[in-house]
Formats: structure tokens, sequence, C-alpha cells
């Protein structure tokens, strides 16, 4: 049975919190300020050889031979791996397997990995690589979504079973889209275009893989998803899952970048069982560019009808997905493109068709968050330009079409908790909106947007019935509680936010907690993380776990003092008999006392969503046991000689149902704004007409420095979510939304320009001032 | 390869390694000495900033051999330094990262506190935008960095109070 049906959003002991809420130190924080704390690269096991993998210099060319005798006569080479030794294709979704850990028969973007070489050191595994003699046959690149579109042929993968390089379409319409047109007071129409960026996370792709003399395989990755890299090295090495063991180590940020299997996780196996020896790969900066899985760009078009008290009556969009050269997650994205837009606002109908497509270009994937970032952007602009045209203020028309709590979106969703109104009378206020809102000078302005995001998702990936968090208590002697847990902690804390739910329920201390996690041998299974699910599920499981033990140790501890379980209290570790003052039992006590009762002890606690989603196909994908919300507030100083933005400041209220640990959840909010802010103007994946990347270095593509950041500032909203771990939803991932259309939209408020194409520039900035003095001259 | 005379906090050590390493290399991968960080090995991302006789200096473009009388000091020397100095623990600046929550993936961190310290030590008492400018060299893509300027404020106010950085 699930663990939502056991517990709700209150305190356990039912007189208020004692861990969750307050601003707890996290587990590992203090073994990273110190340099202690091992990432992949740290680790360097005895006899370790090093690899390099050679890539692809074409965008799309068929692979006629590929000849390493040289390489491998070189000296310190000790194997060489090619494509068809690992023919067995794989993909994060199961439904679109089309990636080879190297090529096979051809190759599709500029950097697509060709063949793999281990070495006594890295340079002498460069120098292999290029020792590889590769013969291609070129094949005309597809460089953009439309040409995708129209191009048929040659297919960048020829043996799906249509012939076309489509790579999803989905369309679905819920009420009747345009027959709203014409009762329409306002109808707004226009297109928009969100260009691709990337992760950027600071550490490299890294992995080690050694195989035991006993054929097992033991694989350290800087992964977001143990458990699905765990199923695809089974499934393309074609071994016995249990003679693999995957391990995270500390990861140094993911943001999605680690989220699906990568080639080094096979090849370093791979190369490990063909030369006896551990293998590690450390992936360039560059490297990581071609790896990407970035946002998809998308052009969108938008149509929303309004009656003229603001009141949505439908909206109609069609969306081309630039999915680059591989599936990746994307059917998802493409179903996420259309299905998380059905919040916070209320639509009474609503189509979308959005069409993925493969180009020769670095494949695109999850991006924090995920497919719904693009179309957010569009609509939060277009409801602005809706605001303005019927002359209501941004903020009213967003209350206006509120959806509402506990209810149902248009398109199946069910909602629950939905702290949107407060989020956005916390920017309102924070901001001084009322002052600020079409009052400030030329120049300045400022602009709102909200959103909605999933907290985790009901579609398990793969199909199964088993729980999508597992979470597994030792208690021992000592005293400590080890908490082993599948879920990956990749910075945002999820360990930490384990402990806090296990001291919680179990009224103990988190010093007295380790937390053992990300380890396929050692852990229940945990999905991974992505979908911004680690919270709501790992934390409800862990609740479960730890409630179970609670009350083996009630019942043991009341049995030993001869008082009613009621009378039995854990407080800070400390057990008190509620009648007697006097007696009481430490934590390693009690332990002892519920030991000789129960024997050895150990509790498990799972969690898996409730049957959710819309009854269609597809109607799961997006459903969500719980839905955070934000709003963004962004103050602008566009510099009208240079066309430079500057954003002055941001407000951002996030409704993350409760925040378990304030700090942690700010820092969530404070990193997600920053990260869309940026994609305002500063940052871009960009290709160049050959399908080669535009600057793939820390340099050229700009992340912003200390200098860069806006000041922000973040409002938490707790709306207690009746399903949530204590109430807690997602604070990953939404709060990154609408920080980009509130800069758009506070554009628009301080020099009348509508940009509706991203980046930023300062030269789209002085075209669209130059245009609007032109139409006002004309006037 | 080639022998490299190097002081590393505060320890004499003779390291056997290519010449064409560069400290960083040297750190991670002849010392073990693994808190300082490979982002990016070109200068642009901060995380393996090592202190240089007190001056913040990226280890990825150090050759050693260019160093070889100076002071090293790595994110592994901050808490022996400040035990050395009778503390407890990690130093005033780490803990303060810690209970700010300026620490999510940790892994900018060891070069952004080595770039923090060597403000401190320099400037006691600086204001936010002191701080912006001594860690505009040091990339972190999780914290968004207000955090990180809270807790390098808190770290100079206690500092200040315990009259030690
Ligand atoms: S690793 Fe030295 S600056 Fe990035
Ligand atoms: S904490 Fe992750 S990069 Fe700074």
């Amino acid at each position: 049975m699930a663990a939502r049906d056991k517990h709700g959003p209150d305190a356990p002991w039912g007189d208020g919190f004692k861990v969750i809420g307050k601003p707890n130190r996290k587990v590992d924080a203090l073994a990273k300020a110190t340099g202690e704390a091992i990432y992949t690269d740290d680790i360097s096991l005895p006899n370790m050889l090093h690899s390099k993998t050679l890539r692809s210099p074409h965008a799309h060319a068929k692979i006629l031979s590929i000849d390493t005798s040289k390489a491998e006569a070189l000296e310190g080479v000790y194997a060489v791996l090619v494509g068809s030794e690992l023919p067995i294709k794989y993909g994060v979704i199961p439904w679109t397997p089309d990636e080879n850990v190297l090529a096979t028969d051809k190759v599709r973007f500029i950097g697509d990995e060709v063949a793999a070489v281990a070495a006594i050191d890295e340079d002498t595994a460069i120098e292999a690589c290029e020792l590889i003699e590769v013969e291609y046959e070129l094949l005309e690149t597809i460089v953009t979504a439309e040409q995708a579109l129209v191009t048929p042929e040659p297919p960048i993968h020829d043996d799906r079973k249509k012939r076309n390089n489509i790579s999803k379409h989905v369309e679905l319409e819920f009420g009747d889209v345009d027959a709203q047109v014409d009762d329409a007071d306002l109808v707004v129409e226009n297109d928009y275009y969100f260009h691709s960026t990337t992760h950027t996370a600071i550490e490299p792709h890294c992995a080690v893989a050694t195989f035991g003399n006993d054929g097992r395989l033991t694989l350290w990755s800087s992964t977001q998803i143990t458990h699905y890299v765990h199923r695809a090295l089974s499934r393309v090495l074609e071994m016995d899952p249990a003679k693999i063991r995957v391990i995270q180590p500390n990861v140094g940020g993911g943001f999605g970048g680690k989220s699906d299997p990568f080639a080094l996780e096979f090849i370093t196996a791979m190369l490990s069982k063909k030369s006896g020896r551990p293998v590690k790969m450390l992936w360039t900066r560059e490297e990581v560019f071609y790896a990407h899985r970035g946002r998809h760009s998308m052009q969108m078009h938008y149509r929303t009808t309004a009656k003229s008290d603001g009141t949505i009556t439908s909206v109609d969009a069609k969306l081309l997905i630039d999915g680059g050269a591989y599936s990746s997650f994307g059917l998802v994205t493409t179903y996420y493109s259309g299905q998380l837009l059905t919040g916070p606002y209320a639509f009474p109908n609503y189509r979308f068709d959005s069409t993925r497509v493969f180009t020769n270009r670095p494949p695109c994937g999850p991006k924090r968050g995920h497919g719904s970032v693009q179309p957010r952007f569009a609509f939060e602009v277009q409801l602005d330009e809706v605001a303005t045209k019927l002359d209501i203020d941004p903020i009213e028309i967003r209350r206006k079409n509120f959806l509402g709590e506990n209810t149902t979106t248009i398109n199946g969703q069910r909602i629950t908790s939905n702290g949107f109104l407060e989020c956005l009378d916390a920017v309102e206020e924070a901001s001084d909106w009322k002052s600020k809102h079409r009052k400030m000078r030329y120049g300045t302005g400022i602009g709102v947007a909200g959103s909605m995001y999933i907290s985790g998702t009901n579609y398990p990936v793969y199909p199964n019935k088993m729980p999508q968090a597992g979470v597994q208590l030792k208690v021992d002697r000592s005293g400590l509680v080890t908490v082993f847990t599948g879920g990956n902690d990749i910075g945002q804390g999820s360990n930490s936010m384990v402990a806090y739910c296990v001291a919680e329920e179990m009224g103990i201390n988190p010093d007295s907690i380790k937390v053992v996690a990300a380890d396929t041998d050692l852990c229940p299974v945990d999905l991974g993380a992505y979908s911004s699910r680690v919270t709501f599920m790992v934390g409800n499981a862990a609740i479960d776990a730890a409630r179970k033990m609670r009350n083996k140790i009630v019942e043991a501890v009341a049995e030993h003092w001869k008082v009613e379980k009621e009378s039995v209290r854990i407080i800070d570790g400390t057990v008190y008999n509620l009648d007697n003052d006097e007696e009481t039992l430490s934590q390693r006590e009690a332990f002892h006392v519920t030991e000789e009762k129960f024997d050895t002890l150990g509790s498990t606690g799972s969690y898996n969503t409730p049957t959710l989603g819309g009854d269609y196909r597809g109607g799961t994908i997006g459903s969500s046991p719980a839905y955070s919300f934000t709003s963004h507030v962004a103050e602008v100083d566009i510099d009208t000689e240079t066309g430079e933005i500057e954003v002055k400041k941001i407000w951002v209220a996030h409704d993350c149902g409760r925040a378990l640990n304030p700090i942690l959840v700010k820092g969530q909010i404070e990193g997600s704004t920053y990260m869309g802010a940026a994609e305002v103007s500063l940052e871009n994946y960009e290709m160049n007409r050959f399908s080669l990347h535009a600057g793939p270095s820390l340099l050229d593509y700009r992340i912003p420095t200390t200098l860069d950041t806006a000041e922000i500032e973040a409002l938490i909203v707790e709306s207690i979510d009746p399903e949530g771990p204590y109430g807690a939803k997602e604070a990953g991932e939404g709060p990154l939304h609408s920080a980009i259309p509130a800069v758009a939209n506070a554009i628009y408020d301080a020099v009348g320009i509508r940009l509706r194409e991203l980046p930023f520039t300062p030269a789209k900035v002085l075209a669209a001032l130059k245009e609007k003095d032109e139409v006002t001259a004309d006037a | 390869m080639r022998v490299f005379h190097l002081k590393i906090n505060g320890d004499t050590v003779d390291v056997a390694a290519p010449e064409h390493y560069t400290l960083l290399e040297i750190l991670r991968y002849e010392l073990g000495l693994t808190g300082s960080k490979q982002g990016c090995d070109k200068g642009d991302c901060g995380s393996c900033t090592v202190q240089v006789d007190g001056v913040p200096m990226l280890s990825c473009l150090v050759l050693p051999s260019t160093v070889e009388s100076k002071a090293i000091t790595t994110i592994e020397g901050l808490a022996v330094q400040h035990r050395s100095d009778g503390g407890e623990g990690a130093s005033l600046l780490q803990n303060a990262f810690d209970a700010a929550g300026a620490l999510q993936c940790g892994f900018c961190q060891p070069g952004m506190i080595m770039s923090a310290q060597a403000l401190l030590e320099s400037n006691a008492t600086p204001n936010r935008d002191d701080i912006k400018q001594a860690l505009a060299g040091n990339l972190c893509r999780c914290t968004g960095y207000t955090q990180i300027y809270t807790a390098v404020e808190s770290a100079a106010k206690d500092g200040g109070e315990n009259g030690c950085s």
C-alpha cells in the first residue's frame, strides 16, 4: 500500500515540528566545504587506466570503415572499443531506444562518439584516438527544425518505421478552441521563439568502472539516475543486473544534464572488461557541451481568446521543437510542451499541436523545467499582451483567471493545494508593484509572470506497478539510524531532506542519522532525480519507513515500562514516560529494548502515486500528485542607446507546500531564478551553419558570474499539500519558469516593446525600439 | 618527468610528475588533494582556485615550476590552519558556508571558499560589492550566489567579533 494513504501533513507527535521547517544544516555540507566530499573524478583505483573518445567531425555521415590497428599498436594502449562491439541500442525512454554507445553505422552530430581507447594515461589515450582511421561518406546535414520538417530524406534515424525526421508528434484538443474565436472580445495571436540553452553543471561528467574477477561490474558515475543507468547497462552489456552495481558519488550539479544514460558509462565498463583493469573517463568541458541534453529550442505560435473582463476563453498552441540528433526524453518533452500549461490559470478550451524533429545537432533533453519553460515564456508574454490590450493590471488578470485549488485542469490533471494567489500577493507587495507598474520613468519597468510545475509524475518511465520510491532503515545498537535510499542527491539536498523526515518522524536528532544513497547494491530503488520528484516521493517513503520503526520502538518501550503506548514520547533522541517524569531512556537504550523485543531492527517504506491523469493517450504524462506554483516580478533598466538590458531585481514567490528546510528551499528558489534569468539574454547554445557548436567553453557560453546576477528576493509560500511529505511539494524547477517572461514583460513596461524571440540581445532591443519609433512617427 | 619541490598546506613535498602537468593535476592526481576541483581546465570557472602566497590563483593555469618557492594553500589546508591556530573542526568561513546553505552541489565551493578567504584576509569588512568583485571569477551554477554572499558576510562579522578571520 502506498505511503500517501497513511500520513498527512501534520507533525507526527501532535505538538509541532521539531526538525521540519527549521534551518538545519545539510548532512553533507561541511564535507563539501572542506574538500573532503568525494566526486567521481576524485576516485582513483589501483591500476586504473584512463580513457578517451574519438568523436565525429561531421554532422551527418555514414561510417564506411574504422581502422583501429595503429591505435592498438601504440605503447600504453590497453583496449580499444568500437560501436559494433555493443550493437544494442538504448535510450532513457524505453519506447525510443535510438542511441548506440559508439556509432555503428553513422554519425548524427559533430561530437557524436565513434570509438574509445583505454590507456595508461589520458595523453596516450588521446594520441591513440588520433591514430584511429575512420572513413566517412557525408550525408546532407539537417541544420534547422524547419528543414527537418520538410526533409524526410535522409532520415537521421533510418531504422524507424516511418522514414522521416519527425521524432514525435502530439496533438490534443480539450473543448472546442476554434469556436471561441468568433465570440471573443479579444484575440491575440503571435509567434514566439525560445532558443536552446544548456545545463552547464560545474562538474563535468565522469565515470569509473571496474570488472572484478568474479565478473561483477561496479560503476561510479556522476549521474542523476542510478536506477536507469543500472537498467541500461544490463541491457546493452547483456548482463545480469544482479551483477552490476551503480554508485553515484557526490554530483557537482545536474539540472537534467545527467539524467540520461551516457556513453561514458558503457564505455568505461566495456573497456574495463576488455583490459581487466579499472577504467576512468572524464569528459572535457567541450565534450560536456556536445553531450548537451539541454533546453530544446521551440518555435511557438499562440492564440489566446479572451472576454473584455480578461477571462481567458481559449488557448491554441502550435509548437515546433528541435530535438537534435537523438530522442532522449523527447517523447515526454513533446507532451510536456503542451500538457503543463493548463495552470495556474483556468483554460476553458485548449489545444496544442507539438512536433519534435530530429536535426544534426547535439541531442536536446530535460533541462530544469523540462519542456514547459518555453511554452510558459510564450504564454505569459501573450497573457501580458491580453492584459495590456484590455487595460487590465497584469497581476489582476492572473488573479482573474486563477484555476483554484482542489480542482481539475481542462486536460484532466488533478490539482490539490494551490498557493498561486498568495504568490501573486507576495510579489506584488514585496516589489511595491502598485507604485511602480506603468509609473516608472522611461527605460525602467516592472513585469510579472506566473507558472506551475509538477512534483514528480505518475508516469514511471518504464511501466511497472512497483513503488516509485523506496527507503530502508537500519537501526543500530550504537544509537545510529542508517537510512538507505535510492534517491540521487545532486546538490539539491535530498539526503538532508531524508534525514530531516526520518528524524522528525522518529523523534530523534538528524545528527544521529546517516544517509546511504544511490548505490544499487545497497539501496532500494528510487527512480532518480528528475521531474522534481525526489522530495515528494522519497520524502513520503522515508516517513513511511520511519513511522513503522517508531511504532516498534514505542511499543517495545511501553511494554518495558508497562505503560500505555500513548505515554511514550521520543523527543530529540530521548524517550520519555509521560506518566512518570523520572523515567527516561536514551535513544540507544530504547533501540536495545526494541531489538530485544523485535529482533534485528529494520523497516522499509515506499511511495507510489495514486492513479492520476486524463483518460486519453498521454493523459498520464504530466500528471503529478501535486503541483507547485510560482510568481516572479522583475524590475529592469534598459539602456536605450546600447540596447542593453539590466535586470535590477527579481522577486520570486514559490508555493512549495511546506518548506521542510527554509534555507534549502530558498537556495532552490534563488538558484532556479538565477538560471532562468540567465536564459533571457546571456546564455545561448548556438550552432553555426555547419551544425558546429559556436563556442563550447565556459568563456563563450556565458553563464552568469556574481556581477551578472540580479538581486533575487525569494519568498516562500506554504500551501501545505495534503499528500506531500509533511505537506511539501517541489522547489527545484518551478521557480525557474516565470523568471523569463517576467523580464520580458518588464521590458515592455520600461520601453513599450514586445520582445517575443529569445535571447533578447541588445541588437533585438534596438531594432524593436527603432520599429516602435517608426510606428509612432507614422501615426 | 620532473621532480617539483612544493610547499603545500605547510608540508614540503617532492613530486615527480610529467613536465606539462598543471598545479591542479599535481594536486589532484599526484598528491590526492582532490578538494580542488576541475570544472573546465581552462581558467574559466574558478573551481580550481588555490592560494599562492595568499593570492588566489587558478591552479589549472599554473605550472608547478613557477610556484616552487611559494606557499600553496588548498581547501584542505584551511581547516588544518584553523586547527593549528587553536580552532576546532572546520574554519569559520567553511562553517559559515554550511550555515548559510551556500553549498548545494558543492563543486564550486572549494574554489569559492579560497577566493572568499583571500578577500577576508585583505579586507576584514567587505561590503556586498567587494564580495561580488572578489568572487566574480568563481562560477556557481547552483545557488544564484545570494547565500554565498550571506556566508561571507556572516564569516566577516563573526571574524570581527572573534578577532580572527
Ligand atoms: S578548472 Fe581552473 S578555472 Fe576551471
Ligand atoms: S554549489 Fe553547485 S556549483 Fe556552486
